[in-house]
């Protein structure tokens, strides 16, 4: 694990949102597997995925994961050790109040879910209190709700592009903002370690 | 998304709207209103200050508005699972007890959702004994629903939906392709009443053994969902059915114990208690 200066942390954040898509299913998986038991923040997942097909995916990430996956209901609180999935065919917004809100408008970058969508509610919602992480894909979406989050204050990942199946999407929010960390998945594996440790 | 509008101009807006035309927004849920108002600004090039000026000066400005304001987003056949479970069971439960009964598709939108419903009926053999209302705020929206119309790039997809749904025939059976649109039978309408009506501000108007408000109430907050869905019981008969889309659920409102769940993969609540 690298030393505690390389990244600099603090134990406000209220949440991790993490957007992804193609090839972005085997980091997800690693991220989830790898995470320590006592993560002290919600993960909000956005993930591109076949908009058709309803079940499945949520319990292929789940069988890795330390934590439950969840597809949540509209409305549905945001708790502390949810890992939670936006649902195929619906924007999944973070509202204030702390809870979801899903929605069925027009695709964005021809996607529903839209990364960008759950990514700039989240900033919105959570201001400097957010960390944004966005891995391997091949569209553009989630590049703009990564520049929402830094020009809130919020803490910037993207997956090292060379490390990337396909590196669109972390170089569309790298030709956006100003992103704070370039890392490999075991970096950010590590990363997750370090701020479990900021809460103990 | 290039420009933000803060909370207290959402607020400008939604009083405006309520004082002066009379639909409530005031409890819709705020991540999806503010998108639809930065959509409308960036549609009509408009700033909040001209939008305001413009929902104040020009009356008939509100159905438009209304129109791009209100989500139109939907499909025929959305989640095929949900429609074979109204062919093979709530409606085959509902006929045990009654030869004829109502149906209500509350949010209906462009009517994509209503026509699924009378196809289904069609296929069934009983489309002659269901009386169907559907209603929406947005009487743009409905007239485009009454026409029954929809550009033919759409037609793929709810094909799809049709197929996955195991309908008995094909969706070109039921429509004509004229100019890069296709326009289903009217037929299919003969016992359809498209109205206005606003769930947020209106009455109950009739009793139904089936209602379907689906993926409407996402819109709005939990206080509002609460009233709506009172509402709901409210509109139904005893041992009728309502339907709610896949990601929205009764266990959090008032009337929750007055239900039971019917199908609970498919959102299908059945009212046991009055």
């Amino acid at each position: 694990m690298g030393p505690m200066s390389r990244f600099n942390l603090n134990n406000s954040y209220k949440a991790v949102v993490i957007g992804g898509s193609a090839g972005s299913f085997q980091g997800i998986t690693k991220i989830l597997s790898q995470l320590p038991k006592t993560f002290p923040l919600p993960i909000i997942m956005c993930l591109h995925r076949l908009k058709h097909v309803r079940n499945g995916f949520v319990e292929a990430l789940s069988i890795k994961s330390v934590f439950p996956v969840t597809e949540p209901y509209d409305k549905e609180q945001i708790k502390k050790g949810g890992v939670y999935l936006a649902p195929s065919n619906y924007h999944m917004s973070v509202e204030l109040g702390n809870c979801f809100a899903m929605s069925t408008e027009e695709m964005i970058n021809n996607s529903r879910p839209a990364i960008d969508i759950t990514l700039g509610t989240a900033a919105y919602v959570y201001r400097d209190k957010l960390i944004g992480i966005l891995l391997s894909g091949a569209n553009r979406d989630g590049g703009l709700g990564m520049k929402h989050i830094k020009d809130r204050g919020g803490l910037t990942i993207v997956q090292e592009p060379t490390e990337c199946m396909i590196d669109t999407m972390p170089k569309a929010a790298l030709s956006l903002t100003k992103i704070d960390y370039i890392m490999k998945v075991d970096e950010i594996v590590d990363f997750m370690k370090e701020i479990d440790k900021l809460y103990k | 998304m290039i420009q933000d509008i803060d909370i207290a101009d959402l607020k400008r807006i939604t009083e405006l709207i309520h004082s002066k035309h009379g639909y409530d927004f005031r409890n819709y849920a705020m991540s999806s209103f503010k998108r639809r108002i930065l959509r409308i600004l960036d549609l009509k090039n408009m700033s909040i200050e001209s939008l305001l000026k413009k929902l104040t000066d020009s009356p008939a400005f509100i159905n438009e508005f209304l129109d791009e304001l209100t989500v139109n987003v939907t499909e025929m056949f959305r989640d095929p699972s949900f429609w074979r479970i109204m062919r093979d069971e709530i409606i085959p439960s509902i006929l045990l007890n009654h030869k004829s009964f109502n149906i209500w598709h509350a949010g209906c939108s462009s009517g994509e959702e209503v026509l699924s419903m009378t196809i289904l009926l069609k296929e069934m053999g009983i489309l002659n004994d269901v009386s169907i209302f559907a209603t929406d705020l947005d009487v743009n929206i409905l007239e485009k629903a009454k026409s029954a119309t929809y550009y033919i790039k759409n037609m793929d997809l709810n094909e799809k939906n049709y197929i996955r749904y195991e309908g008995k025939w094909s969706l070109r059976d039921y429509y004509r392709e004229d100019n890069g649109r296709v326009t289903f039978d009217k037929n299919l309408f003969n016992n359809v009443q498209f109205r206005k009506h606003d769930l947020v501000t209106g009455d109950i108007f009739n009793k139904f053994d089936l209602v379907l408000c689906r993926n409407v109430m996402i819109y709005f907050n939990q206080t509002l969902q609460n009233e709506v869905l009172k509402k709901f019981h409210e509109g139904l008969f005893k041992y009728g059915y309502l339907c709610i889309g896949s990601k929205e659920s009764l266990i959090w409102c008032d009337v929750a114990n007055r239900f039971l769940v019917a199908n609970n993969e498919e959102k299908v609540y059945k009212k046991i208690k009055d």
